[in-house]
């Protein structure tokens, strides 16, 4: 296997011995992204000079016999929603083009001392606001297992990127799906962690009570290694939570005894893909056979989880997005005839048609009148949806449930139709909404040869529990191993 | 509930929400925001008489910190991003009259 198809875990073994340099691994990365992202376009920046700079010092502190990080040397790529001090830091948006990080995301801080190497910023939908990618307002990137179908979104770059073999790790965010569906469109792994788990700092603010920063990964082992560097309290993020962040790496192997996994029947409602349903079907036989108990549960307020979503993520965008006037960063008109319509005019101009439909509709739900109709009642919904959670999570440890209703869709197909692409994030939603960890792994393929995920939730804080779990299919099966006949590795 | 978007409700709703909106933007914003609407009224059908409305997923209360002097970002990295500084303040359109 050349070098960019290693897992994170083969790399280390390579790189500790010095059978491998971080300087060659870059070096392959950055040959992987030359070949191949002018037809994923999964990058929005990669500083080349700077990467090698920080993989040199790395070999070189190695060479010296310093003691390194959990990393040490792993070039991750970076979802362009998290602050990175001195790059351009644009959230794919034209508000933001010229904005560059005056600081450090508390994650960015974290993987500088696990000694890891930052590759670039991934493209998104603007502001993190989409579920394929085309709302960036640079670039549309493409699936790397077929260039016409959407990578999924808003993490699209960071899962593509990963997918490809053009980064062995990247960070995504996650507010209704934004990193498990995309993970599950692009046949790899990734985690969204309990919300507190990681801290928010420096990641740029779309919904708040929901936005959670987790990892991509082509295995299991991966993101368990990502998570265990990134996690942890941070007091600059007052919801981040003081728990001790466990040991993910070391446990992962460590097959879970009893395990009892429960699948929802709302998950298996009509406008679900055949080939998906046959997929997780699959799976739990798997688990079945791995001596786990399977059982039926209930999530009765399920399907009113989109619904919810797209009136508690709008309403809290409309209030976190006021920060883009045009006064203290971000794009500024350059015509307006007051202060006010200055504010208008720049913000116009700045968001694209997405995040304006986001804003607009946040601004009528918490508008007089409205308030208790809409945003209110979601609240008061969203708690039933936890509470369902709460107590399937009595009796099983761990619920299976497909990621995606279907397979990657057509780039444009859904673009047209917001109601129709809110509902490509049916079966990720609900666990922002509880707060509760999910992960999406590689789970089969379609007829057509695309990839096909499986999601596990777990409790609050399970996220140990949900890794062992991931890794026992994993290792039952050989998906994650497949990667896109057209990314070949040229060098 | 009332879902019925009007042309002046789409408007107020923009100067609220200080945006600029082209007259195709407001029309398509008309037609599917009134969908989405539609779609999230399906909420009316769920009882939720005497349920707490849930803000949050980590209930927390009163995160205290030490209140220390701490050091903050620097004035030039402070004004590095903005469209328009003085070097010292960051610079507005004049909202005060002159003559008056």
């Amino acid at each position: 296997m050349s070098i960019p198809g290693l897992t994170v875990s083969e790399l280390l073994g390579k790189l500790a011995t010095g059978e491998l340099k971080s300087v060659e691994l870059t070096q392959a990365c950055l040959d992987q992204i030359s070949a191949h992202d002018a037809s994923v376009r999964a990058f929005l920046s990669v500083d080349a000079e700077a990467s090698l700079a920080q993989a040199r010092s790395v070999d070189q502190r190695r060479a010296a016999g310093e003691t390194l990080g959990l990393l040490a040397g792993v070039p991750v790529a970076i979802k362009d929603v998290i602050c990175q001090k001195g790059t351009v830091t644009t959230c794919a948006s034209r508000m933001l083009e010229k904005f560059v990080a005056p600081y450090d995301a508390h994650v960015i801080e974290r993987l500088r001392a696990a000694d890891a190497v930052l590759l670039g910023k991934t493209n998104m939908d603007e502001f993190a606001m989409g579920s394929s990618t085309e709302n960036s307002a640079y670039q549309i990137t493409r699936n790397p297992w077929d260039l016409e179908r959407t990578p999924g979104g808003s993490s699209g770059g960071s899962a593509a990127a990963v997918s490809a073999l053009m980064a062995p790790l990247s960070l995504g965010s996650d507010t209704g799906g934004s990193i498990r569906q995309p993970a599950g469109l692009c046949g790899v792994v990734g985690m969204k962690p309990t919300y507190g788990r990681v801290s928010r700092f420096g990641l740029i603010a779309y919904a708040s009570s929901l936005d959670q920063i987790g990892p991509f990964a082509r295995d299991v082992q991966g993101a368990a290694l990502l998570l265990e560097a990134i996690a942890g309290h941070d007091g600059r993020d007052s919801t981040s939570v003081p728990h001790d962040v466990p040991n993910y790496s070391q446990t992962v192997d460590h097959p879970l005894e009893g395990l009892k996994i429960g699948y929802a029947k709302e998950h298996f409602a009509p406008g679900l893909d055949p080939e998906v349903e046959r997929s997780v079907k699959d799976a739990l036989n798997i688990y079945k056979k791995l001596g786990a108990t399977i059982q039926e549960i209930s999530l009765p307020h399920q399907k009113y989880a989109v619904a919810v979503y797209y009136l508690v993520a709008p309403s809290e965008a409309s209030s976190n997005l006021a920060r883009y006037d045009g006064v203290h960063y971000g794009h500024r008109a350059a015509q307006f005839d007051s202060m006010v319509d200055m504010y208008s005019a720049s913000r116009g101009e700045g968001f694209g048609s997405e995040v304006k439909r986001r804003i607009m509709l946040g601004t009528y739900a918490l508008s007089a009148g409205y308030y208790d109709a809409y945003y209110l009642k979601a609240l008061k919904v969203r708690r039933l949806i936890r509470n369902d959670f709460d107590e399937a999570f009595g009796e099983v440890d761990i619920i299976a449930t497909p990621v995606n209703p279907t397979p990657a869709f057509k780039i444009g197909e859904l673009v047209n139709d917001p109601l129709a692409m809110y509902l490509s994030d049916i079966y990720t939603i609900s666990a922002n909404l509880a707060g509760i960890p999910g992960i999406s792994v590689p789970a089969g393929f379609s007829s057509g040869g695309l990839p096909l995920g499986l999601q596990l939730l777990g409790a609050p804080f399970a996220e140990g529990k949900l890794l062992r779990a991931a890794r026992m299919f994993e290792r039952e099966t050989d998906w994650h191993t497949r990667i896109p006949p057209n990314m070949v590795v040229t060098k | 509930m009332a879902s019925q978007l009007d042309r002046e409700t789409v408007l107020k709703v923009a100067r609220l929400g200080r945006l600029k909106l082209a007259d195709h933007e407001v029309d398509d914003y008309l037609n599917k925001l009134g969908q989405i609407l539609t779609y999230v009224e399906q909420l009316n059908e769920v009882d939720t008489e005497d349920v707490e409305p849930m803000a949050h997923a980590v209930e927390l209360q009163n995160v205290f910190r030490e209140d220390v002097v701490r050091p903050s970002l620097p004035r030039d990295l402070a004004l590095s991003n903005a469209p328009k500084t003085d070097g010292q303040f960051f610079l507005v359109p004049q909202i005060i009259d002159a003559g008056g």
